[in-house]
């Protein structure tokens, strides 16, 4: 049975559970509304979710279990020995799934009958021709194993999906039977739907940890697996960035991190004098109409997508630097895309980041600072640079580790602005590449995920997320600490 | 509405005048928080102005060292004289003019720094002490003039918000008095202290009076009594009456003043 | 410290007018940097302005191709079928004759004395746009028609001024007797520039014709990865929020999810395209490039931004209207969701919008689930496609375009970014003029 129909067929039942669990309470309170402990509609809600909460959950994680435990049964069938040279485990799979994928369609446009795929052999039918004709392009030929194997898969699939159409019907009926049952009059239906629906809160509220928790698993399972292939003091302490998808890679972090750490840098040498000193001018000069015009303006920065410059960085900011410093201007650059474009175009990117933060946390600072100062005799800028900033110090410290963990995770605007050359160097002007940018690169093109040259990214990414949860987690505690200082 | 022809009769002693004030009115936006207000205060007198909340008596205090034009809204008619220069003159620093009437506010507000720091900021920005010697010997006197060396010498490096309220206030009238103000205002300074801290005060106050004039507004009619020897009473932005402390509180001419000493307003 | 040193106010000290000098400089420095960064904001904005606005007009050549039966239905039956067996190699002698025939009937002089010459001035989909006619309407076979076609690339640059006759020596696409050529041709009126639509509404195109490629279906794909966004994040959002605020009571499990909340709100994009690729696709299989995925992944992304949003609204509902509430018999639920909800809508909304908003310039974690690359040539046929095929989206799209070596692509990449920024812009004024219309002030 198809997936939507199982859905359908669920909803419809609910929906006839919601009335007819309605119209029971109303009958057994002899159709007075005000005998009933709950209102009628909680009635029908209580069956209606009965019928669905259930019905749904064993759907959802069958839906996610099957792929898994039939992957692993199939793989099971697989001989090491038909493994084709060079091949892994992985590769094969995928071919299994695409041949089983094909053999389905073939079924369902008429070119096959389910006996006929029963019955085909890897050695007389012309499998990859025979899956072409129907939109499934295959890479190679089918061989015997891997045909069997999909035959194998899309049996198991097909019967699993027939199974759970049968719980999770059964299931639905049940519950629907059951929460009927039990309406009558006396029957706290509110009770049990709002406990229902707070647990659906709770769900809800759960799911943001759910997902660092699928991060962290992605992250921690994928990379363990790289290092099996790839030592992790090479990976560490090397100072190679050299990946060959022929084998042999050296992948060493230290390159990429360094070419991280120094655009981060540029773009906050020009991020934090600007942005901390709009904030400082827009919370403690400005008047309220223009700082009613200003600060919309600056945050506008804020929201215009990486992507847009990343394309500044690319096709403007590239070529004027180049103009500049290339080989018409200084010759200190050979091509447009750079340390110094992409440091400069984040750079913009942060400035209202800065200023936002920084102008929130100079606005904490309690006036009777400012007029103790004042009342001195102090100027206004003395005041700032001597009360007022150094009050706001761990504040706006937080704030710049803030822009530094943005900087240090930015993809677009280094992925098009900063080159893709991994080297060490001191040279703004030389083209060098990130973390993230390593990322796509290792993840985007066609290198097989088992191989070491995949995996890496998982380990980039692992890097990346603990070095921006540090810094995060550290600035949010500086910031909190801050705030309550002066609440 | 005060008379001002008998007050500058009566105010004809010995002693100097320093602020005088003629026709001075402030507005908030729309808000007429001052009218009409005349008054002379005397060189080395200490001179309470009283009055119930939103009297005006605080918005007036302000108005001496310019502090209300750190408010956007705020617009300010009249003369304002220190020893005879209009401090609301064009040519007035109100940097320079802050430096000579220095102000201690109704909540100590100690900056987040060292004790010593804290005392050393009005020399330090108004260039006043020539050498490190120089500037520890201010920060010195100025902590004992405000009665609190003997409390904090050997912790000076100890940041200042770290001590007790009554002490607080104290580090803040000797980061006043370090400026080598000639004149003082206090805002209801003793407002947010305990009963043991206000007795220090009010003994400083006393004592300050030998060197500066100081102007202090207080809620307390009791300690404008112990502590002034001139007093003002404010309503509704109206100086009602300025006289000897002695006189206003035992023998007022405005009913409005008997009104309020007596309790009956406020 | 003795006030024998009695000096007069009016007259400014040394020291004094050196400070007062610091604080002119102090002030000069911060309004330098609203300065720059407004620079910044009107330099980026103009370039994209001024580099973009070409890709919404474009060349267009009216010609008059004659419908050659002999060529186009050998047998003469007007068998659709057998005119379908024409490929489009054979339309294009047709089409080159009717523009070569212009060139006399303009008086026009040129060293270029074949058909075949024109080629490189009309775009290779002229060819496919004139049979597309010819097979829905066979009728027309053995007449005339006028057909508009897209001008090539080249022509079309050199028109914008992008293209230079400097620049053409070395560029086997176009040479400058054909640049003559089209500058005559503008003159008799057959190459115009005109608004272009196909810009707005068409498919991407492969790397050689950049005069065919738009950004309508990627627009679709941005489209279903929103609804994927809105349809999750919203109601998973306010019922996430909802528990935080209104029933969680304080104790470790709701510590964690808060902490958890902050710093999610934080981790780099890549990172939920690195979560995407190994749990979306790699472990659950379902399809690369899909706007689904997609959507789940920038679902995962924007949620932490409208939980945060969300529970600020809900915080400002004031406790006196839970108390009335609660007072009158309404269970705590009924309170939340007959009161509390309806009023901090508004601020959930904007917070929603503005949270879409920056998924739908997201593009980092689109790459790594494979909707870069993938050239959308058909707009998907109906929701279940819509949702499941391969498709790009905006922001995809527009990087895309920006690594293709041709720099016709980067006028497309541009004007895509201002109709990126339309959407942005558009979605930012509703939130605006929402919170405007609704903010009540307690």
């Amino acid at each position: 049975m198809p997936l939507h129909w199982l859905v359908l067929i669920v909803l419809a039942l609910s929906a006839v559970g919601f009335f007819m669990g309605r119209g029971r309470a109303l009958q057994t309170a002899g159709g007075d509304r005000r005998l009933l402990h709950s209102l009628p509609h909680y009635y029908g809600a209580n069956v209606a979710l009965s019928a669905m909460v259930p019905a749904f959950g064993v759907m959802l994680v069958w839906l996610l279990a099957q792929p898994l435990i039939v992957n692993t049964s199939i793989e099971r069938m697989i001989p090491t020995e038909a493994l084709p040279e060079g091949n892994t485990l992985s590769l094969v799979m995928s071919d299994v799934r695409r041949v089983a994928q094909g053999l389905d369609i073939a079924v369902e446009r008429g070119v096959l009958s389910d006996a006929e795929v029963a019955s085909l052999r890897a050695d007389e039918t012309d499998i990859r021709a025979m899956l072409g004709d129907v939109g499934v392009a295959l890479g190679a030929d089918v061989p015997g194993p891997v045909l069997e194997a999909a035959k194998n898969h899309r049996q198991q699939t097909a019967r699993g999906a027939m199974i759970m159409s049968i719980a999770v019907l059964v299931l639905a009926l049940i519950g629907f039977a059951y929460a009927f049952w039990r309406t009558n009059a006396q029957f706290r239906a509110r009770n049990i739907v709002e406990a229902g629906v707070r647990a659906l809160l709770i769900m809800a509220a759960s799911l943001a940890v759910l997902t660092t928790l699928g991060i962290i698993l992605s992250l921690i399972f994928n990379t363990i697996e790289f290092f099996r292939l790839h030592p992790a003091k090479d990976f560490f302490f090397g100072s190679v960035w050299a990946p060959s998808f022929g084998g042999g890679s050296e992948l060493a972090v230290l390159p990429l991190l360094w070419g991280t750490l120094y655009i981060s840098l540029i773009a906050l040498i020009v991020a934090v004098p600007v942005g901390l000193f709009s904030a400082i001018y827009l919370s403690e000069y400005a008047g309220s109409k223009m700082r009613a015009y200003i600060k919309p303006l600056i945050e506008i920065l804020a929201g215009i997508p990486t992507i847009v410059y990343g394309l500044f960085a690319l096709l403007t900011v590239g070529p004027l630097l180049l103009g500049l410093f290339g080989s018409q201007g200084l010759g200190w650059m050979q091509a447009g895309t750079a340390v110094m474009t992409a440091g400069l175009v984040m750079g913009i990117m942060l400035i209202p980041f800065v200023s936002s933060l920084s102008d929130d946390i100079i606005n904490a600072v309690p006036q009777s600072l400012r007029d103790g100062s004042y009342g001195l005799g102090a100027t206004k800028s003395e005041t700032i640079r001597q009360v007022v900033l150094p009050a706001a110090l761990p504040g706006i410290v937080g704030a710049i580790l803030l822009a530094a963990s943005r900087a240090i995770g930015e993809t677009m605007i280094v992925v098009m602005g900063a080159g893709a050359a991994a080297r060490l160097s001191m040279n703004p002007f030389e083209a060098m590449t990130t973390v993230t940018a390593k990322i796509v690169s290792q993840l985007t093109g066609d290198a097989d995920f088992a191989s070491p040259e995949a995996l890496v990214a998982f380990a980039l990414g692992m890097t990346l997320f603990v070095i921006t949860l540090c810094l995060n987690a550290f600035a949010l505690y500086i910031v909190r600490k801050y705030r309550e200082q002066y609440e | 509405m005060y008379d001002y022809s008998t007050a500058s009769e009566t105010a004809l002693d010995q002693k100097t005048i320093k602020f005088s004030a003629r026709d001075v009115q402030v507005y908030y936006g729309d808000n007429h928080a001052i009218k009409d207000v005349n008054v002379d205060l005397e060189d080395k007198t200490v001179t309470a102005f009283i009055g119930p909340s939103g009297c005006g008596k605080s918005t007036f205090l302000r108005c001496l060292n310019r502090m209300n034009d750190t408010i956007d809204i705020c617009r300010i008619e009249g003369d304002i004289k220190l020893d005879g220069e209009d401090i609301y003159d064009k040519a007035i620093d109100p940097v320079q003019l802050r430096a000579k009437v220095g102000m201690v506010f109704q909540k100590p507000n100690p900056f987040p720094k060292s004790i010593y720091d804290n005392v050393a900021y009005g020399p330090r920005i108004h260039g006043l002490a020539k050498s490190k010697t120089d500037l520890d010997e201010i920060v010195e006197q100025s902590l004992r003039r405000a009665a609190l060396w003997d409390e904090v010498k050997d912790r000076l490096a100890a940041p200042g918000t770290g001590m007790s309220g009554g002490q607080q206030q104290r580090l803040c009238i000797a980061r006043a008095v370090a400026t080598a103000p000639e004149v003082l205002l206090m805002d209801e300074p003793c407002s947010a202290l305990d009963p043991i801290a206000t007795a220090q005060v009010e003994e400083l106050i006393d004592e300050l009076r030998k060197k500066f004039s100081l102007v202090i507004v207080t809620h307390s009619m009791q300690q404008a009594a112990r502590v002034s020897q001139k007093t003002a009473f404010f309503h509704l932005g109206n100086l009602v009456e300025f006289g000897e402390t002695g006189q206003i509180f035992t023998n007022p001419t405005d009913e409005r003043t008997e009104s309020y000493i007596t309790g009956r307003i406020g | 410290m003795s006030d024998a040193t009695h000096t007069s106010l009016m007259a400014q000290s040394a020291h004094t007018r050196r400070r007062n000098q610091a604080e002119k400089r102090f002030r000069a420095y911060g309004l330098a940097a609203i300065a720059l960064g407004l620079t910044f904001l009107v330099v980026l904005l103009s370039t994209i302005f001024y580099n973009g606005v070409g890709s919404f007009q474009q060349s267009f050549v009216n010609v008059p191709v004659y419908l050659d039966p002999a060529k186009l239905d050998k047998k003469g039956n007007r068998d659709i079928a057998d005119i379908k067996k024409v490929s489009t190699f054979a339309y294009a002698p047709l089409v080159q004759k009717g523009l070569f025939a212009l060139i006399e009937a303009h008086g026009i002089e040129t060293e270029l004395k074949k058909p075949k010459d024109m080629k490189k001035l009309l775009s290779a989909s002229s060819t496919a746009q004139v049979r597309d006619y010819v097979i829905s309407n066979p009728g027309q076979i053995g007449e005339t028609v006028t057909f508009r076609l897209l001008a090539s690339s080249r022509v079309d640059g050199y028109i914008k001024g992008r293209v230079k006759r400097a620049d053409v020596a070395r560029d086997k696409n176009i040479n400058v007797a054909q640049l003559d050529l089209s500058d005559a041709f503008i003159k008799a009126g057959v190459i115009s520039k005109e608004f272009n639509l196909g810009f707005i509404t068409g498919a991407d195109a492969s790397e050689s014709r950049p005069e065919q490629a738009g950004i309508g279906v990627s627009m679709l794909g941005s489209f279903f990865m929103m609804l994927v966004v809105l349809g999750l994040s919203l109601p998973i959002g306010v019922a996430a929020s909802i528990y935080l605020e209104e029933f969680a009571s304080k104790n470790r499990l709701t510590d964690v999810i808060e902490v958890n909340i902050s710093n999610l709100a934080a981790v780099p994009s890549i990172v939920f395209g690195i979560l995407g690729l190994a749990v979306f696709i790699q472990f659950m299989h379902l399809p690369q490039s899909a706007p689904l995925v997609g959507g789940l992944v920038l679902t995962l992304m924007t949620l932490p931004t409208i939980i945060i949003s969300t529970r600020a609204s809900l915080k400002a509902v004031p406790p006196s209207i839970r108390d009335a509430a609660l007072g009158i018999g309404a269970s705590k639920m009924q309170t939340v969701f007959h009161h509390v909800l309806p009023l901090a809508m508004p601020g959930i909304l904007t917070g929603t919008i503005i949270g879409l908003a920056q998924a739908l310039g997201e593009t980092a974690p689109l790459l790594l689930i494979g909707m870069v690359g993938y050239i959308a040539t058909n707009p998907p046929d109906g929701l279940a496609s819509g949702f499941l095929d391969p498709n790009s989206a905006m922001p995809a799209q527009i990087y895309e375009w920006a690594k293709r070596a041709d720099p016709a692509y980067y006028e497309r990449a541009w004007g895509g970014i201002i109709i990126l920024l339309v959407f942005l812009l558009t979605m930012n004024l509703i939130a605006i003029l929402l919170r405007r219309r609704f903010e009540r002030r307690w």
